[in-house]
């Protein structure tokens, strides 16, 4: 019996404008996925208890402030942590290209910068998923 | 399975989660694994929370796990939001008004999407409940989809149903259908500072009263203000909605009719076993969700009522009536499952040719069909517990 795969789109930190999280969370719904939105200004720690109880396969986080540098990492040290680093965390938002290769070495599979196509989203996703479905 | 089995117990959360994972997928080695949860159940309070789409629900579940937890008690919430009919995703978005407590070791929150069911909530929320309820917590919030007028699987699956209401949604003829508004054991009118509570109110108060008499086999005379004359007669808890209003006093209720009802309290309940579940009179509240408003009143309401269920015996018919439907679920299930077998696949298909071909008509294939299925299921070899 497969799986179905689980999202978490947050969006950490202190945005006020939520619109492509929104449009990604509805983009990887359509895949067939099943997305939970946790919505704006979150802490990392609530990410990862969220993504933690909601058992997902992939986080997805989306940032506009600039904090990416220390909210991404913050959100991979704390999935170590809690010994659920089986789940595929990407970004998204406004990220400098020069910030990229720092966020990799930090545990962040993928990067994708404002007009990607969300089809190159879900296709990363099902192709880099840490858990089997079945 | 078993590591993850007495994890759960233990109140790992990664494994109460992994776990109910297991379970949404039809695991049938993690469904065979339940027995062991066993002798944890029983003990959660399991309250549904129901209602249409945007009433409030999610909003009143965050508020109230507030108030569970000043009590110390352990909450456990599975929030259920539709899948797509058409690509099987779902966005779970009741999460959302509940992240305040996403850090509190106390609080457990899951989405779950329908994934086709369309009683309101999924196939597994049945199971994940007991999961729950094992693991630890005191109280099991269930919330619906935003439900119309017919979705009313909770019923099967709580010990109690608090159906949320909101002004503007239509007349007293929408309050006296059938469905939905018959599954309340309290009614709450959220959104109360909008124009139209206090009627919706009244119109839940009157068809409640209505039911009741009915139900006594009394023919219904007068309207609401007869609840008075036979408060005393009645198990009610309407007084409790008394303890609050709303702070806005625009309302244009008629004049007199302000449901100062003298309501025995709970408090004083005859003996047990010597009143009807029949009789008891759902309380109707009024909450703002968002401030909070009503909100301590409500849970109130909720141990009140549990107090109630557990004193007139109701709760054991209750959950006996839970057991004996999902049993029946289990089985109609499994019967779903031997079909999709090749063997059974293939039969279904020859008899399908046969009715095609005016061979055998449908129904005399359908016995033969069920048949073949009893057959298969007893030589079928089930997951070893």
């Amino acid at each position: 019996m497969e799986r179905k795969i689980r999202v978490l789109i947050a969006k950490p930190g202190l945005d006020g404008h939520d619109r492509g999280a929104k449009v990604i969370a509805r983009a990887l719904r359509d895949a067939g996925m099943e997305v939970i939105y946790t919505g704006l200004r979150q802490t990392p720690e609530q990410i990862v208890s969220a993504a933690i109880q909601e058992d997902v396969d992939v986080i997805g986080l989306s940032i506009l402030s600039g904090a990416h540098n220390h909210l991404f990492p913050r959100v991979v040290e704390l999935l170590k942590q809690s010994g659920a680093e089986d789940v595929l965390v990407f970004g998204g938002g406004v990220i400098p290209e020069e910030d990229i290769p720092f966020l990799k070495s930090k545990g962040i599979a993928e990067v994708f910068g404002p007009g990607t196509p969300t089809s190159k989203t879900i296709e990363f996703i099902r192709a880099n998923l840490k858990r089997p479905l079945n | 399975m078993y590591d993850l089995i007495r994890c759960c117990i233990e109140g790992d959360v990664r494994a109460v989660a992994r776990l109910i994972t297991l379970l949404e997928s039809g695991d049938r080695e993690a469904y065979a694994a339940l027995y062991r949860l066993k002798d944890h159940a029983g003990r959660a309070q399991v309250i549904g929370i129901t209602g249409p789409p945007g009433a409030g629900k999610s909003t009143l579940a965050d508020k109230l796990i507030a108030q569970f937890r000043s009590r110390g008690l352990k909450v456990g919430v599975l929030a259920v939001d539709p899948s797509s009919p058409f690509s099987g995703g779902a966005i779970l978005g009741d999460r959302l008004r509940m992240q305040g407590h996403a850090t509190d070791p106390g609080v457990f929150i899951r989405s779950l999407a329908a994934r086709g069911s369309l009683g309101g909530i999924s196939k597994a929320t049945h199971a994940a409940i007991r999961v729950l309820d094992a693991a630890g917590y005191d109280i099991v919030l269930v919330e619906t989809v935003g439900v119309g007028q017919s979705e009313i699987d909770i019923v099967r699956v709580a010990d109690m149903v608090v159906l949320v209401s909101v002004p503007g949604l239509g007349d007293d003829i929408q309050v006296i259908k059938a469905g939905i508004m018959e599954i309340g054991d309290i009614f709450v009118v959220n959104k109360a500072d909008r124009d139209g509570a206090d009627r919706v109110v009244r119109e839940i108060r009157a068809m409640l009263e209505l039911q009741a008499q009915l139900k006594r086999g009394q023919t219904p005379e007068g309207g609401p203000d007869t609840l008075a004359a036979r408060a005393p007669e009645f198990l009610h808890h309407t007084g409790l909605a008394e303890g609050w209003q709303p702070k806005a006093g625009n309302e244009s209720g008629a004049p007199g009719e302000k449901e100062s009802i003298t309501a025995p309290k709970p408090g004083v309940l005859p003996e047990a076993g010597t009143i009807s579940a029949a009789l008891i009179i759902p309380p109707v509240l009024k909450t703002i969700a968002e401030t909070g408003d009503g909100v301590k009143e409500l849970a109130h309401a909720i141990f009140s009522h549990f107090e109630t269920l557990s004193r007139t015996g109701e709760l054991e018919r209750k959950r006996l009536e839970s057991i004996r439907y999902q049993l029946g679920q289990f089985v109609s299930n499994e019967i779903v499952h031997l079909m999709s077998l090749p063997e059974l696949a293939a039969a279904q298909d020859e008899l399908a040719h046969k009715v095609f071909s005016r061979k055998m008509d449908v129904y005399s294939a359908g016995i033969a069909l069920f048949h073949t299925i009893i057959e298969q299921g007893a030589s079928h070899e089930h997951p070893q517990a």
